[in-house]
């Protein structure tokens, strides 16, 4: 029955998307044009980095609210340091990430401090820090050093961050589906308890995927100061929640215990598609929906996906209840 | 759950047991008569009328948003939505009393129906969220994200993204109008704090909400309708929240959806993570969420009022959280 429900799960939010693909196909010119499809994937990478730290901390029954902030903080970072080069901006963005998620990491651990407020504490503390360093204004980047290649360039003909994203995903399905580490970070999820009692390192487990989590917001951060050209303290706003509506659309489930970094993939692409349909609706010129238009419908996309998850979820419970009795 | 401390000598240890339950119960407080006895003494003008108006009306919308927030909490619950219904409240009064969708022949009606109408709206959007978690089992995070995401898009569709600027001193009374000298929002906030209280320890729907926070399955089998319970308190959030949104527009002359109540959501959880409201649901203090509230306002104002900028001040902020959440935590253990 689980894989029933699994496959659901997991199919459900690939067919929306190739629905959602079809439809923008047959009804808009260029839509599976070259540019529009590599502009998507170069702006939606630095989600999909973020949504895939978010599907492992969500999986381990945990949240990351300060996602946002930390790619803010480190997009300011890695703008003071892209005078010396590409890598030692990217490094210095990465690792100002990787510290806050390791604070996370020991809040949560340590001190025993809930996720969700945790997180938030962090996630106020990193937003006041990139004010703090920024001074309150955007620092623009240096277009000399070759920094902005991580976020403007292309490598093969496809832009750098969506092959960045690209292999921060197969990485993270592989840990996720052949390494113990992505079984722990099911089994803490699925019943912490039973996961310390069957030996499991728990608060390793725990302490790693905040830090991933924050690792990739750092490196969001960086693609966020490459493409735009500048760091930017006040960006990353509602981030963490575009996060947790992408890892949610994509059928991994907040309790824990179960989740597909795949799926989280889709639904980082469907809400991502949701935005690029409405421009192109727009650009015909019929009607003018306004960009408020596209918050509405991803909510309505949530709430469809939430409300289709939980009736699959209570139809297999009653034919699990019929199975057993 | 809780580990047992690892304890040194059993005197010490009782003697720190007490000091560490009488912190947590009385921390807060104490936090806050430290911090008023440390502006008395460093910062200049602090004891006048002028800085606690500004105080009090600076933090009355986040209490009242953090009153229903500390319902929703203490019955095991969160609610992310409170900034969207304040700017959906927001969004829809102007309409009511500047006339623009019926012409009224009198403008009192207008107001009134703008005290009233978008209210009762941000009350219905409240009872959808409750509606979502009790017949569809949605988490709460998830649930409450689903109008946190949507429900700016639905205030700015009222608007067609305007900024709405007016004014009304008819219905501005709210925002800026004082009785005895005392703003119009504090009275507000303190209706609503008072209310709570009451409601919380003296009524059988506050005894509810705490048991179902506590233990939902027990609740349920002692008889507790918790599915109209949790409809309930987020039906009440929301109203808190629209009651919030109007101060707001108020205060500002202007209905900008994008900005009316963003964030407000983090600072009401602060305030009730400081008060002392277990989080996890099952024990809820009103007056704890006012004093929380009071003492994340205090922070902020001391550190503007002796020169440290805002920035840092998010950073004292997220140490404050950290530093309460943690002695409540000992408690437990």
């Amino acid at each position: 029955m689980n894989s029933i429900l699994r496959f659901g799960r997991g199919q459900g939010v690939l067919i929306a998307l190739a629905l959602l693909i079809l439809f923008g196909a047959w009804r808009y010119d260029n839509f599976l044009g070259l540019f529009n499809v590599l502009t998507f994937l170069r702006y939606n990478s630095m989600f999909a980095l973020i949504a895939l730290g978010m599907c492992f901390v969500i999986m381990t029954g945990g949240i990351d609210l300060s996602v946002g902030s930390t790619a803010a903080m480190s997009s300011v970072i890695a703008a003071y340091l892209s005078p010396y080069g590409l890598l030692p901006g990217a490094a210095a963005g990465a690792a100002a990430g990787l510290m806050v998620g390791m604070l996370n990491g020991i809040l949560i651990t340590r001190m025993d401090i809930l996720p969700f407020i945790a997180t938030l504490a962090t996630m106020l503390a990193a937003s006041g820090t990139g004010l703090l360093v920024a001074g309150n204004q955007s620092i623009g980047v240096s277009y000399d050093s070759g920094f902005t290649a991580i976020g403007q360039g292309d490598f093969l003909g496809f832009p750098i961050p969506a092959w960045i994203a690209i292999v921060a995903f197969l990485l993270g399905s592989l840990a996720l589906n052949f390494l113990a580490f992505g079984r722990q970070v099911l089994a803490v999820g699925g019943g912490e308890d039973a996961a310390r009692l069957m030996g499991l390192p728990v608060d390793r487990v725990k302490f790693m995927v905040y830090s991933l989590s924050g690792l990739l917001s750092g490196l969001a951060g960086v693609q966020l100061a490459a493409q735009f050209g500048a760091g930017q303290p006040t960006e990353g706003v509602g981030w963490e929640l575009f996060a947790i509506a992408s890892v949610v659309v994509g059928g991994t489930l907040l309790t824990g215990g179960v989740g597909s970094v795949g799926a989280t993939l889709s639904g980082v692409l469907l809400l991502g598609l949701v935005f690029n349909i409405l421009n192109f609706e727009n650009g015909m010129g019929f009607v003018s929906l306004r960009a408020h238009w596209q918050s509405i419908v991803r909510g309505a996309f949530l709430l469809l996906v939430v409300i289709v998850q939980s009736r699959l979820a209570q139809k297999v419970r009653a034919r699990g209840h019929a199975g057993s009795t | 759950m809780a580990s047992l401390d690892k304890a040194d000598a059993s005197g010490p240890l009782a003697l720190r047991k007490s000091a560490a339950l009488w912190l947590s119960q009385y921390g807060t407080l104490l936090a806050l008569v430290l911090l008023i006895a440390f502006n008395l003494v460093f910062t200049p003008n602090f004891a006048t009328w002028q800085t606690l108006n500004i105080n009090l009306t600076q933090v009355s919308t986040i209490v009242i948003v953090a009153i229903g927030m500390t319902l929703v909490i203490g019955s095991g619950g969160i609610d992310l939505s409170v900034g969207s219904l304040m700017a959906i409240a927001g969004a829809l009064a102007p309409l009511l009393f500047l006339n623009l969708i019926v012409e009224f022949p009198n403008i009192w009606i207008g107001v009134a129906l703008a005290f009233t109408l978008p209210v009762l709206l941000a009350g219905l959007f409240g009872l959808f969220n409750g509606w979502l978690i009790t017949r569809y089992k949605v988490q709460p995070i998830v649930a409450t994200l689903i109008l946190f995401i949507a429900g700016r898009g639905i205030a700015q569709s009222f608007t067609n993204s305007n900024q709405v600027i007016f004014t009304t001193p008819e219905y501005q009374f709210i925002g800026l109008g004082r009785v005895f000298g005392i703003p119009v929002q504090v009275i507000i906030m303190a209706v609503v704090v008072a209310l709570a209280a009451w409601a919380l320890r003296r009524t059988i729907f506050g005894k509810h909400v705490l048991a179902v926070g506590g233990n939902e399955a027990a609740a349920r089998l002692a008889g507790v309708r918790v599915d109209r319970i949790k409809r309930q308190v987020y039906a009440i959030s929301g109203i808190c929240s629209g009651i919030a949104g109007l101060i707001v527009i108020a205060r500002n002359s202007a209905a900008d959806s994008n900005l009316v109540g963003l964030g407000v959501e983090l600072d009401a959880i602060a305030a009730v993570a400081v008060g002392g409201t277990l989080l996890t649901g099952g024990r809820a203090t009103i007056i704890g969420t006012l004093v929380g509230a009071l003492i994340i306002q205090l922070v902020r104002f001391t550190l503007l009022a002796n020169g440290v900028p805002d920035a840092a001040a998010l950073v004292v902020k997220a140490g404050l959280i950290i530093v309460a959440v943690w002695l409540q935590r000992r408690v437990t253990v």
